[in-house]
């Protein structure tokens, strides 16, 4: 693995022709957090996508320990906790049931749990708060509760690499708080976490690199050299470089829509 | 004692018993699988299918080979050719399955009334399951057996498919596989569903069970052993009550089907409009 988990050359990926992301480059050493920057619409989920192989790059090739995507998810070694879940609310399954499903990668074909993956669900509830609320469909939870369900999912999954797209949003600071310092003891335990956020203050307290996107990657590297100011300013079209960057959050909802990308 | 003559006394005949049988199996193998059909989101998917087989079901009759054959050929067909119409023009969705599937049932139309003597277009429409053949009978036990074989075995698959595609995706489930192997189910219970009740209602035993357990149930396993009780009871009780009125087999179990979904609607302990009135006069009353 030569300390490199994340590969990405040369990728770009367009809709319908329309590019979305310019040929970005990118390696990431395993057992680091990683942040991923940039404004709306600047191709944050989209690498995240391209990552999973969900949308498929005109050109560029994405490794992930040394092996192309399709490998790796086979071994359910990389968790994606996507922007919005695109699931069924009212679905009859329930808290437990959807963590259970970050197992299901380990178990047989007929997915059935043994000891071992009822305790790290358990445990997985349990680091998230939500193993009071086990029982309830999936649905009757809050919308920062939903997100720490999931969240717990991927925890249950248990990968190497875990890719998390925007997963603060939403919640409050405490769970936030909670979410972070769940990030800084996987990445003890040696995982590689790529997670977006406009949550700028926060990303120096917990993350060692850094990327910077607008269509494209602008800087990446660690956070002490790559966070400037004067980068951020790129990234942001010259928006950020006003503000006292330690105190201000730098919310979707604090943005003016003429700043966003079309 | 009069009831358990009405239960007992049809079983005399030997079509009555097989009749009974067949459509209990039908209930059950319709009834699990309907679970899907509606989590999913394809009743029309359903309809679509269950219309679009009648061409392969006429023609299967005049090669002489199995009907699911046929049926499953033009089944899946129809669904490609929906999916294909789809991808390549602007029309939407619902649009492209209407017209798809009536294209394909108005062929098969064609095709039965030239070669109307070999084939009772009343019976491909609306069922006759106190006719059936033994042969029809073994094909029905094979369809049902493969249908249940198979959602026993990828249930849990089929569930994460059916909910959250994208993370079935992520940890490296085939989910293009999934998807045809719900839709070939789809296809081959439409015809175990014809014999009982006929294309026309065979879309209601591919949902009526699963929407009705939908509302009595927040599990997917509970869900799945409501619409088969329901299901079996509709189709064996039906069944019974058909004979002794004297009326459309495939009309009664439908009915007591929909009944049941009714019941369901009205009484349902969590989901049911009963309830709903209750907590919300309750709210009401706290607030005032
Ligand atoms: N499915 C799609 N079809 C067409 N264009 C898309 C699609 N998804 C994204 N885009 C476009 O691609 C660009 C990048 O979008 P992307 O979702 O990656 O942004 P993002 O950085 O995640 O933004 P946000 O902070 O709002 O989540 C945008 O211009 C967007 O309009
Ligand atoms: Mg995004």
């Amino acid at each position: 693995m030569d300390g490199i988990s994340i590969q990405i050359e040369n990728v770009t990926v367009a809709y319908h022709g329309k590019v979305a992301l310019h040929s970005a480059s990118l390696n990431l050493k395993a057992g680091t957090i990683c942040g991923l920057v940039g404004m709306n619409g600047a191709g944050k989920s989209t690498l995240f996508k391209a990552m999973m192989g969900f949308v498929k790059p005109v050109s560029g090739s994405i490794l992930i320990n040394g092996l192309p995507i399709r490998r790796v998810q086979k071994s359910s070694l990389v968790a994606y906790v996507p922007q919005s879940e695109d699931v069924d609310w009212n679905f009859p399954v329930s808290v437990y049931d959807v963590v259970m499903m970050g197992r299901y990668g380990y178990m047989n074909l007929l997915r059935m749990p043994r000891s071992l993956d009822r305790r790290i669900v358990r445990e997985s509830l349990e680091r998230v708060d939500l193993w009071q609320l086990r029982d309830r469909q999936i649905g009757e939870l809050s919308g920062g509760q939903k997100k720490r369900a999931f969240f717990a999912r991927a925890l249950a999954q248990q990968g190497t690499v875990l890719l998390l797209d925007e997963p603060f949003a939403g919640v409050d600071i405490k769970t936030e708080k909670l979410m972070i310092d769940l990030l800084i003891e996987l990445r003890q335990a040696g995982q590689t976490i790529l997670i977006s956020t406009h949550d700028l203050a926060s990303i120096t307290t917990f993350c060692d690199q850094v990327v910077l996107i607008n269509r494209s990657i602008l800087a990446y590297g660690d956070t002490s050299e790559v966070f400037t100011e004067e980068n951020l300013s790129r990234t942001f079209g010259g928006f950020v470089g006003e503000l006292p960057l330690a105190k201000r959050r730098l919310t979707q909802g604090s943005m003016s829509p003429d700043q966003e990308q079309p | 004692m009069d009831l358990v003559q009405w239960f007992v006394a049809p079983l005399q005949h030997e079509f009555m018993l097989k009749a009974i049988l067949v459509s209990a199996l039908v209930g059950i193998v319709c009834s699990a699988l309907s679970c899907y059909t509606i989590l999913k989101g394809w009743a029309l998917m359903g309809d679509a299918v269950s219309h679009a087989v009648m061409p392969g079901v006429v023609i299967a009759y005049v090669l002489n080979i199995p009907l699911a054959v046929g049926a499953f050929v033009f089944g899946v067909g129809s669904v490609m050719a929906i999916g294909f119409i789809k991808a390549k023009t602007r029309v939407k969705e619902d649009t492209v399955i209407g017209l798809v599937f009536t294209g394909f049932f108005a062929l098969g139309l064609v095709l039965v009334s030239k070669v109307r003597s070999s084939i009772d277009l009343t019976h491909i429409l609306f069922g006759n399951v106190l006719g059936i053949s033994d042969a029809d009978i073994v094909q029905t036990v094979i369809i049902s057996g493969i249908t249940l074989v198979t959602l026993a075995i990828l249930r849990k698959d089929l569930i994460l498919f059916c909910f959250d595609s994208t993370h079935a995706r992520s940890i490296g489930l085939n989910i293009t596989f999934l998807y045809y192997v719900l839709l070939s189910l789809l296809s081959l219970t439409a015809v175990a569903g014809l014999q009982t009740v006929g294309i026309i209602l065979v879309v209601a035993m591919l949902v009526t069970p699963g929407a009705t357990a939908f509302l009595l149930s927040d599990r997917f396993d509970q869900m799945m052993l409501i619409a088969m009780v329901t299901g079996v009871f509709s189709s064996v009780i039906g069944t019974y009550i058909s004979y002794h009125i004297d009326g459309s087999t495939g009309g009664c179990i439908v009915v007591l089907q929909t009944l049941l979904f009714v019941m369901a609607m009205i009484f349902a302990p969590k989901h049911g409009l009963l309830v709903r009135a209750r907590t919300s006069q309750a709210l009401n009353k706290t607030v005032v």
